[in-house]
């Protein structure tokens, strides 16, 4: 028994890679793959709802989106004081984006995997000890820092923008010591730099990773006692998905604040 | 926690959808939410003004019927007034009218008395000169003394 629940969580731990086992130039397929069908189901229904919009009647789906849209400019207008086309809309994706790729995590743990392992069996004729599929990219680092490490070259721009590039090199070298110990001023500007897409991803991630790691745990207990706490874990879930792409977005929207204002 | 060309993936996704929201998604969304608030705004602005409108046209009702019923009042006392006066106005004609008739019919009258008496005095003349000559019959020539006759006629 050890030795199968080690493999089963190994093999629930492993993503679908092309070419396997290819170092870094290969492709986690599974996370790129959900993440791309979620982005797209989100710009699917926002874009929807911009066409069918009712000023006099609107419908539900309009009033959820409109919720969300008035969350999002909320928490922009209350952080973020300079005027910027992008950084409403890049709170709106990133939280949409994140929720719903948290989501995953809600879904059966065993469904997708199983479903591929049926469908790489019997349409590809492959091994299906050998089929992986991880369902929620956000707890793949890939997905997580890929949107912090963005995030931080936006930190940049904004702040070349904000104060063009001479400003914002003689802010890495001046602040916030003063000009006289210039170097060491750029040590703390760069590890500042560098803490915050670390800290935003791996936040993320740890807390993806970690509650996809405790449902597989639950997936191992007998079959009549899974609900006991599978269902408390999914519904504290709940609360979880929805805080990280919450704190995701408003730190975002935080970073990017500071980068335009005068230290 | 392998990092891989996942990574470069997932940026750039992240970036055509972060592109595609600025785009497509937020500026009609935020647009038409403003639409849709100032719609509203305007609506209840509106209720608003349609409630002062519909006091002060009350108020305006009120006033008139106050007036409306003042002038009823006004006009049924002079209609009054002058129905007074008609009757008096009658009163007084019939009484001249009453009057005058009575005097026409005592001019009447005294015609009427004044006809009889001349008819009753000429009746008398005749009567007497009837008399006169029954007396006289024998002693007086009614020829001879026509101028005598005529004399006495005119005296009565």
């Amino acid at each position: 028994m050890a030795g199968s629940a080690t493999e089963y969580i190994k093999h629930h731990l492993t993503h679908a890679t092309v070419p396997h086992g290819g170092g870094f130039w290969s492709l986690n397929v599974d996370t790129f793959s959900v993440s791309l069908l979620l982005g797209f189901l989100f710009l699917f229904v926002f874009s929807y709802v911009t066409r069918t919009f009712s000023v006099e009647k609107p419908g539900r789906l309009q009033c959820f989106i409109e919720i969300v849209v008035d969350m999002v400019a909320g928490q922009v207008k209350d952080v973020f004081h300079a005027k910027s086309a992008m950084i409403a809309p890049l709170a709106l994706s990133i939280f949409c984006w994140v929720f719903m790729m948290n989501a995953m995590d809600l879904l059966p743990v065993d469904l997708l995997p199983y479903l591929a392992q049926l469908i790489g069996e019997k349409v590809f004729g492959a091994d299906p000890h050998h089929v992986y599929l991880r369902v929620v990219p956000s707890a793949d680092a890939n997905a997580t820092f890929a949107m912090s490490l963005s995030v931080m070259f936006l930190i940049i721009g904004f702040s070349i923008k904000a104060k063009g590039l001479g400003g914002y090199v003689h802010e890495l070298f001046s602040a916030p010591f003063g000009p006289k110990v210039g170097p060491i001023n750029f040590i703390f500007q760069v590890l500042e730099l560098i803490a915050k897409p670390i800290s935003l991803a791996l936040r993320l991630f740890g807390n993806m990773y970690a509650g996809e790691l405790i449902f597989i745990l639950i997936a191992l207990l007998p079959w009549y006692m899974q609900w006991l706490l599978g269902a408390p874990w999914a519904i504290f879930h709940i609360l979880i998905i929805t805080l990280q792409a919450f704190v995701f977005m408003v730190l975002t929207i935080v970073y990017l604040s500071l980068a335009v204002e005068d230290h | 926690m392998d990092i891989n060309a996942t990574l470069l993936g997932q940026a750039i996704t992240f970036a055509v959808l972060v592109w595609f929201t600025m785009k497509f998604v937020w500026p009609p969304l935020t647009n038409m939410m403003d639409e849709r608030a100032k719609r509203i705004a305007d609506g209840l602005a509106a209720a608003e003004r349609g409630k002062q409108d519909l006091e002060q046209a009350s108020l305006r009702v009120e006033a008139e019927i106050r007036a409306a019923k003042q002038q009823a009042t006004e006009l049924i006392l002079t209609a009054e007034k002058r129905a007074n006066q008609v009757i008096d106005e009658a009163k007084q004609a019939a009484r001249t009218e009453g009057e005058r008739i009575i005097a026409d019919a005592k001019a009447e009258i005294d015609q009427e008395v004044l006809r009889a008496k001349e008819a009753l005095r000429s009746q008398v003349a005749s009567i007497a000169v009837a008399g006169a000559e029954k007396i006289l019959r024998k002693e007086i020539d009614a020829a001879k003394h026509a101028d005598l006759l005529a004399s006495i006629k005119a005296e009565l």
